[in-house]
C-alpha cells in the first residue's frame, strides 16, 4: 500500500466535466427527438413521410376494408394469408376477455356472445404499421425489405429468399410467405396507389372514415390534425417499433 | 393448404390470422443441432490440441472428422427450406449488415474451409503424401490431388504442419462459438417473440451445442470401436464423460436459471408461455428435454465423478447417457424453434404443429439429413482412417 | 515461408477474387442506390396493376347516380364500397359489368345490430325482422337515396 496521496481530485472533476461537456454538444448536433414517434428519422426529407391512422370508435366492423385489401393486392383468397384484417374485441362481464377474427373479418363480422353478456366490445382493424424503425427490416439477411423512402415498408418479391425470418420478426403479425410466390408478403400501403394519387384501397372503401392516412410531414395535413385531436396509441410500444400506424380509443386489451 | 384447414380448426384461443402456419419447421430444429454437434466436436477436439489434454488423443481425428461430415450436411436443410433455395448466394453478394442470419454464408465458409479443411489437411497432409506414393489406381490419384502438391515430407516442413495446425485450432474455437453462437443470437434478438428472446439465449445454445458435440464424440468412440472390433480406451472415454458431465451441468444450470429469471419477473408474456410449457410442451420439455436428456445423464454420469464402477458397467451407461443426451438436446432445439412459434404473439392463443411424413419437411427428409453425416462420415473414415495414420518415424 | 502457405496462400488469393468477380456480375443493378436494397424494386411495385378506380372516375361517367348520392346519408360512401373494384369496368364497361348488391345480408354487413358498432355513428336494424315481408332491402330503399321508398 503506498502512502503518497495523489492529487485526482481537480483532474478528475475537470475531466469528467469536459466528457460531460461534450456528450451533450455531440447529442444536440444529432437529431432531436420527434415527439410523436419517439427518436424517429425520416430517411428522405424531400418526400412524404407516411403514417395511418385508425379511429376504433368509428370502426363498426364491416370487413370492407379488408375485402377490398384481398381484392385490390390479389392476395389468396384462403383464410390464411391477410394483409389486412378485423378483430373483434368482447369483454364479458364475468371478466373474460374473447377476441376473434373469422376469416380476418372479410365477410363482415356478427356478433357471437348476447348483449346481455357483454361489458364491452369494439372492432380493431389491423395493418402492417409500416413501423420507423421496422424489426422487419433489420433482420432481412439480404435486404429484400426496406423501408422506402416515403415511410412504406415494401417487399422485393423478386430478391427474397423466402427465409422467413422477417416473419418472425413482425410483433404485429403482419406478414406471412406467399403460398405460391414462396416470398415474404405484406401490405404495401397499395404503394402502387399512392404513388399515382390515389388511396389505398381499405382508407378508400371504409364506410365511415374510421382509416386516415397522410403525409407527417404535412403540418396542415389529415395526419397532424388526427393527432392532435386525439388522444393516440401504437401497439406494442414496449418494442420500440416506431410504428406509424396510430389509433384513437385504443382500449387497454388490445394486442 | 388442406392441412391449414384442418389446423384452423385446432385453433386455441385467438391467434393473428397470419399465424396458423408454423414458418421455422423440422428443418430449423435441425439446423442448429447440426451446428451445435460441429461446434461442440471441435470443441472436444481442441482440448486435446490446445490445452493438450493427452488422454482425449484417441478421439481427436474422429472428433474432426465428425464436425467436418455434420457441417457438410449442415447446410443443406436450412438451403432446402428456402423459399427461393436458388436465391440463397444473395446471401453472400449482399448481406445485410444488421441482421444475424447474413453472417451465416460468411461464418459457414469460413469454418468450413480456414477452419475445419484446412485443420484436417494439415493434421493429414504427411500422410496423404505417404498413402499417395503407396495406393494404386484411382486412390493413388485422389491422394495426389488432395496433397495439394505440397509433397514436401522434410522434417521442417512437418514441424510447419504442426505450427500451422496449432494456429488454426486456437483460431477455430472462437470461430466455432462463432458459428453456433449466431444462431443463438439469430433467435435472442427476435423482441417480438419472448419465448426466444433473452440474452442468456447465444450462451444456452452454445453450452447446448457444446453438450451434443461432446456426446456425439463419446457416441461415435464407442460405436466405430465396436465396429471395428477394437479395444476402448477406457481412460479418454472416463475424461469424455468427464466433460460432459461438467458442461451439462453448466448448461442445465443456464436453462434453469432463464427459466426461473422468467418465472420471477412474469411480465406480459409470462401467462401465455406458462401456459406453452404446461400444456403444449409438457413431453417434449420436461421428460424429453429435462428428465432424460438432463436429469437422468446428470445424475449418471455424477454418480461416476464419485464412484466408478466397473468398466463393463460404465460402457452401457456410457452409451445410454451419450443417446439421452443427444435425444435431449434435440428436444431442446424443438422446444426452441417450434414452442416459439406455438403461441400467438397476440398472447391470446396456440396454433399446432403439423408435420408429415413425406415433402421437403416431412419426417422422411428429416431421416435423411440425419443419417447422411454418418454415411459421410464413414466414407471419411474409409478414405482417411485416424488409425491408419503413419507412426512418426517413417519419412 | 513453409511451401504449405506458398500453396495455400495463392490458393487463398485465386478464391477471393473469384468471389469478389462473381459478386460483380450477381448484384442487381440498382441494389444501393437508396439503401441497402434494389432501388428498381419500389418502381416496379408502384406498377402493379389497379383494381378500384376511385370515385371521381365512377362519377366521370354515373354523374346522375352521383349527384344524387351526394345529397343523402350515404354521400360519404365511395362506389366501390357496394360495387366492388371498377377499374376492369371503367376500362371496357360493356365487357365488365359490376354487380348492384342489395340483400339483407349485404346491407346487414354495415346495418346490422351489433354490440360492437355505436348507435351515433351508424344506424342499426334487425335484419332478420325488419319488413320481413320484402325479401331485399333494395325492394323498399334506393341505395342512393336511402330515404327515398320505392313505394
Amino acid at each position: 500500500m503506498g502512502n503518497e496521496r495523489v492529487n485526482e481530485t481537480r483532474r478528475n472533476f475537470l475531466r469528467k466535466s469536459a466528457v460531460l461537456a461534450g456528450t451533450l454538444l455531440a447529442s444536440s448536433a444529432s437529431q432531436p427527438f420527434t415527439a410523436m414517434i419517439f427518436a424517429a428519422n425520416q430517411p428522405d426529407k424531400s418526400k412524404p413521410w407516411y403514417a395511418i391512422g385508425i379511429d376504433i370508435e368509428k370502426c363498426i366492423g364491416c370487413g370492407m376494408c379488408a375485402k377490398a385489401c384481398k381484392s385490390e393486392n390479389d392476395v389468396p383468397k384462403e383464410p390464411f394469408y391477410y394483409r389486412s384484417w378485423v378483430e373483434q374485441y368482447i369483454l364479458k362481464n364475468d371478466g373474460t376477455l374473447k377476441v376473434e377474427s373469422p376469416n380476418g373479418g372479410i365477410d363482415g363480422q356478427k356478433q357471437s356472445v348476447p348483449d346481455e353478456e357483454i361489458f364491452k366490445t369494439f372492432s380493431v382493424p389491423k395493418m402492417c404499421n409500416h413501423c420507423e424503425k421496422s424489426p422487419c427490416v433489420q433482420v432481412c439477411p439480404v435486404g429484400a425489405t426496406f423501408d422506402s423512402p416515403e415511410g412504406v415498408v415494401l417487399v422485393d418479391d423478386k430478391y427474397c429468399i423466402g427465409c422467413r425470418y422477417c416473419i418472425q420478426a413482425c410483433p404485429y403479425g403482419c406478414r406471412y410467405l406467399h403460398p405460391e410466390k414462396k416470398t415474404a408478403d405484406k401490405c404495401t400501403l397499395c404503394y402502387h396507389r399512392i404513388t399515382k394519387g390515389l388511396n389505398p384501397a381499405c382508407f378508400e372503401v371504409c364506410p365511415t372514415g374510421a382509416r386516415i392516412y397522410g403525409d407527417l410531414n404535412d403540418k396542415n395535413g389529415v395526419m397532424h390534425k388526427f393527432l392532435k385531436e386525439h388522444n393516440c396509441h401504437v401497439l406494442k410500444p414496449n418494442l420500440n417499433t416506431g410504428s406509424k400506424l396510430f389509433y384513437n380509443g385504443l382500449s387497454a386489451e388490445v394486442r | 393448404m388442406e392441412h391449414l384447414y384442418e389446423m384452423l380448426k385446432q385453433v386455441d384461443g385467438y391467434i393473428y390470422p397470419n399465424e396458423i402456419e408454423l414458418h421455422w419447421s423440422i428443418l430449423i430444429v435441425l439446423y442448429p443441432y447440426i451446428t451445435g454437434l460441429v461446434a461442440g466436436a471441435f470443441i472436444l477436439a481442441s482440448l486435446e490440441r490446445v490445452f493438450k489434454v493427452e488422454v482425449l488423443k484417441p478421439t481427436y481425428h474422429l472428433a474432426l472428422l465428425t464436425a467436418l461430415a455434420f457441417l457438410i450436411v449442415a447446410i443443406l436443410p436450412l438451403v432446402s427450406h428456402l423459399g427461393h433455395p436458388f436465391r440463397a448466394y444473395e446471401i453472400m453478394t449482399t448481406p445485410q449488415g444488421k441482421s444475424a442470419m447474413a453472417i451465416f454464408g460468411f461464418i459457414y465458409l469460413w469454418y468450413l474451409m480456414v477452419v475445419l479443411l484446412l485443420e484436417i489437411w494439415f493434421d493429414y497432409r504427411r500422410d496423404l503424401v505417404l498413402w499417395s506414393r503407396e495406393k494404386k489406381g484411382i486412390l493413388r490419384r485422389i491422394f495426389k490431388i488432395l496433397t495439394l502438391g505440397v509433397t514436401d515430407l522434410s522434417p521442417k516442413t512437418v514441424a510447419w504442419d504442426e505450427k500451422l495446425g496449432y494456429i488454426i485450432t486456437v483460431v477455430g474455437i472462437p470461430s466455432a462459438f462463432l458459428l453456433h453462437g449466431y444462431v443463438g443470437f439469430i433467435f435472442g434478438s427476435i423482441k417480438a417473440n419472448p419465448w426466444w428472446s433473452t440474452v442468456l439465449m447465444p450462451v444456452i445454445f452454445l453450452f447446448s451445442a457444446m453438450v451434443s458435440g461432446i456426446a456425439l464424440v463419446m457416441f461415435l468412440y464407442m460405436a466405430v470401436s465396436w465396429i471395428r472390433k477394437v479395444k476402448i480406451d477406457m481412460n479418454c472415454l472416463d475424461e469424455v464423460g468427464k466433460y460432459l458431465f461438467y458442461v451439462l451441468v453448466l448448461d442445465f444450470t443456464l436453462e434453469s436459471l432463464d427459466q426461473v429469471h422468467r418465472i420471477y419477473e412474469a411480465e406480459e408474456s409470462f401467462e401465455i408461455l406458462h401456459l406453452l410449457v404446461t400444456g403444449k410442451l409438457t413431453y417434449t420439455l420436461f421428460i424429453l428435454q429435462g428428465l432424460l436428456g438432463t436429469i437422468v445423464p446428470i445424475v449418471t454420469l455424477g454418480i461416476f465423478r464419485i464412484r466408478k464402477p466397473s468398466e463393463k458397467i460404465r460402457k452401457p451407461l456410457y452409451l445410454m447417457s451419450s443417446l439421452l443426451v443427444l435425444m435431449g438436446i434435440f428436444f431442446m432445439r424443438w422446444n426452441v424453434v417450434i414452442g416459439g412459434q406455438l403461441f400467438s404473439k397476440s398472447f391470446l392463443g396456440f396454433t399446432s404443429f403439423k408435420i408429415g411424413l413425406i415433402g421437403m419437411e416431412g419426417y422422411l427428409m428429416t431421416l435423411v439429413w440425419i443419417i447422411l453425416p454418418f454415411l459421410i462420415l464413414s466414407f471419411f473414415l474409409w478414405l482417411i482412417p485416424p488409425w491408419k495414420k503413419h507412426a512418426e518415424e517413417i519419412v | 515461408m513453409p511451401p504449405q502457405l506458398k500453396t495455400l496462400l495463392p490458393l487463398l488469393a485465386v478464391f477471393i477474387c473469384l468471389f469478389l468477380v462473381a459478386r460483380h456480375f450477381l448484384i442487381p443493378e440498382s441494389f444501393g442506390k437508396y439503401g441497402h436494397y434494389r432501388a428498381n424494386s419500389m418502381d416496379e411495385i408502384a406498377a402493379l396493376p389497379i383494381h378500384y378506380a376511385g370515385k371521381s372516375v365512377c362519377v366521370d361517367c354515373h354523374d346522375t347516380e352521383a349527384a344524387k348520392l351526394s345529397s343523402d346519408l350515404h354521400s360519404g360512401l365511395t362506389c366501390e364500397v357496394c360495387h366492388g373494384p371498377g377499374a376492369k369496368h371503367a376500362d371496357d364497361p360493356e365487357n365488365n359489368k359490376l354487380e348492384k348488391p342489395g340483400t339483407r345480408e349485404f346491407c346487414g354487413r354495415c346495418h346490422s345490430f351489433n354490440a360492437a358498432r355505436r348507435t351515433e355513428v351508424i344506424h342499426q336494424i334487425d335484419i332478420k325482422v325488419h319488413n320481413i315481408e320484402k325479401e331485399n332491402c333494395i325492394d323498399c330503399h334506393n341505395p342512393h337515396a336511402v330515404w327515398e321508398m320505392k313505394e
